[in-house]
């Protein structure tokens, strides 16, 4: 399936934030964790998520530091801050609501289809 | 292997390790993208690229997905911009473009002045040990054979820090600048000879590649670092001419203006602030080429493509001047200079076309234009050497005659297989690619005999 932009866009803050409460992470890491959780639904342009964790890193959400991978290459490691663990909370609240709407509209219409049958 | 849809090509063929150099290369020229982003950008194509490899496609095909899955380059530099919008504009502030998180442009830049200090203290660190520099009288020759070897040793090491080598790599380093300090300190010159002076002038060609390889952080070995290193010793070289007239300007501002109050101040300035101040604009050159990397980058292209014409038409004027005239070329060690002179300057305008080129363009005028120079000084350096080889066999051997002769024939064969590359380029033959590698290939024979000059020429002509 393929999700509009726009909507990858908007999941995209929340989404990267969820992962690094899971712990420390990097970019390609941080991608194939969104494949993995979307069972590869939701397809990012990889180069984009890079913007976007400098964006979160700008607002003090996430810190970043230079370490080393396995092959000893450079490697720029991102952690969640108290202030984005704060952030990450804001948003949940407000995914929730935005959730809770479509789950009474969108979804409830889908529901009535097998009843239909 | 083509990528049109992320705005860059590279030459069919080209290995993993080329076709990353491009793709930094490419990405580098972003607006808005730091050397930063791209390390952290590469790190992600590398591990993409592993991913692939695992998972049984060959190297070009996971590289090639590696940069499709990235994104159009195009549309990440402007995601990067407008997330940065500020680096816009710092880039035309001091130290504002090529920060790195975790290694702040102000830790670089004290890192540069205190080496930069350090190299003008070198510089008059041989005064404490009775080899004074005096204003009214020669210059011992303790300095000129020096020279190089007070201000390089920091600049290798300002790389080794910025790179942060393993102490394996300081050694390997350290290694040039120590055989080429015993080889010219132990020698028994005699004095004011030829073989001396030559050797002071070689010895900082020589020590230049080992700076090289401390540029490269211990890839030298590496086409695209050798690039890199090349594109570098451009750029720091007009920042260093800069800073040069400058300096010049503040000599003579300084001397008239105590001169206006009665005193003298040239003695001080020229044993003290000129060399002090020679030795650590060479540091401050460096650092400025790599702190402001993109600003002036566009410098070098410039300058050769403003003077590849102009230079191809003088040859070609002198060809047919001395076609017409039918005069010979005069024999003396002065011209055999002149030429090799001629030669350098070449060589420089095609290693900075080449390098500033982008290899997947197809032959255009400008290549022509690159092949009728090269052609042409090829052609005239050949006139002139045989016109001298004859009489200089004659007159005998002698250290000078001997270094310009080699000089010229190593910068002939460079710059002549480079016109034959040049032709089957333009024949559809060869890639581009050739060209270019073929100017970083040729490298270390440049290196290899500045070194003869320095360590074998002395012994062989007895010192004189």
């Amino acid at each position: 399936m393929n999700i509009g932009k726009d909507l990858v866009a908007a999941s995209a803050t929340p989404l990267v934030l969820a992962i690094l409460a899971e712990g420390e992470s990097y970019g390609y890491a941080i991608i194939k964790r969104v494949a993995e959780l979307s069972r590869g639904e939701l397809q990012w342009t990889d180069g984009m998520l890079y913007p976007v964790l400098h964006r979160l890193e700008r607002h003090g959400f996430v810190e970043a530091v230079w370490g080393s991978s396995e092959s000893g290459r450079q490697r720029k490691y991102y952690r969640l801050t108290d202030q984005g663990a704060a952030e990450l909370e804001v948003q949940r609240r407000q995914w929730q609501v935005v959730n809770a709407v479509l789950q009474g509209t969108l979804f409830a219409s889908c529901q009535h289809v097998p009843q239909w049958g | 292997m083509t990528g049109q849809a992320e705005g860059f090509t590279t030459a069919a063929g080209a290995s993993l390790e080329e076709g990353i150099a491009e793709w930094r290369a490419y990405l580098r020229r972003r607006p808005g993208i730091h050397a930063a982003d791209v390390d952290e950008l590469e790190d992600h194509l590398r591990s993409q690229v592993q991913a692939l490899q695992h998972a049984g496609l060959s190297e070009e095909e996971a590289f090639l997905i590696a940069v499709k899955r990235l994104g159009e380059l195009d549309a990440i530099s402007r995601e990067f911009a407008r997330e940065h919008s500020e680096r816009l504009w710092k880039r035309l502030v001091l130290g504002a473009d090529g920060a790195r998180e975790g290694r702040p442009a102000h830790r670089d830049a004290a890192l540069a002045l205190a080496l930069a200090v350090a190299a003008a203290a070198a510089v008059k660190l041989p005064e404490l040990f009775g080899v004074p520099m005096r204003f009214d009288e020669e210059l011992p020759t303790f300095y000129i054979r020096n020279a190089s070897l007070f201000v390089l040793p920091f600049l290798a090491a300002l790389f080794a820090c910025t790179r942060a080598l393993g102490p394996g790599h300081w050694v390997r380093l350290a290694l040039p600048f120590a055989v080429g300090a015993a080889v010219i300190n132990a020698m028994p010159f005699a004095a004011r000879g030829h073989t001396e002076l030559l050797a002071a002038l070689h010895l900082p060609i020589a020590l230049w590649f080992a700076v090289g390889a401390a540029y490269a952080g211990g890839r030298f070995r590496e086409h695209g670092a050798r690039m890199n290193f090349l594109r570098f010793s451009g750029e720091w070289f007009i920042y260093y001419t800069l800073i040069a007239l400058g300096g010049w300007v503040l000599l003579a501002l300084s001397a008239f203006v105590f001169g206006a109050i009665g005193l003298r101040p040239e003695p001080w300035l020229v044993t003290w602030v000129l060399p002090c101040g020679a030795a650590g604009a060479v540091l401050v050159a460096a650092w400025l080429v790599e702190a402001k990397q993109g600003l002036i980058e566009t410098m070098a292209p410039v300058l050769t493509l403003l003077f590849t014409p102009l230079f191809a038409l003088m040859l070609l004027a002198f060809l047919l001047t001395m076609a017409w005239t039918g005069s010979g070329v005069a024999v003396e060690r002065e011209v055999l200079i002149g030429f090799d002179l001629l030669l350098v300057v070449v060589a420089g305008l095609v290693l900075y076309t080449v390098s500033a080129r982008d290899p997947a363009r197809p032959a255009g005028v400008f290549d022509v234009l690159q092949l009728v120079l090269l052609a042409s000084a090829v052609l005239v350096d050949a006139v002139a050497l045989t016109a001298m080889a004859g009489r200089i066999s004659s007159f005998g051997a002698s250290p000078n005659k001997m270094a310009a002769l080699g000089e010229n024939l190593v910068l002939l064969v460079g710059l002549g297989w480079s016109a034959l590359l040049y032709a089957r380029f333009l024949l559809g033959r060869v890639p581009f690619a050739a060209i270019e590698r073929w100017q970083t290939a040729y490298l270390p024979v440049y290196a290899a005999w500045a070194w003869v000059v320095v360590v074998v020429f002395p012994p062989l002509f007895g010192f004189r």
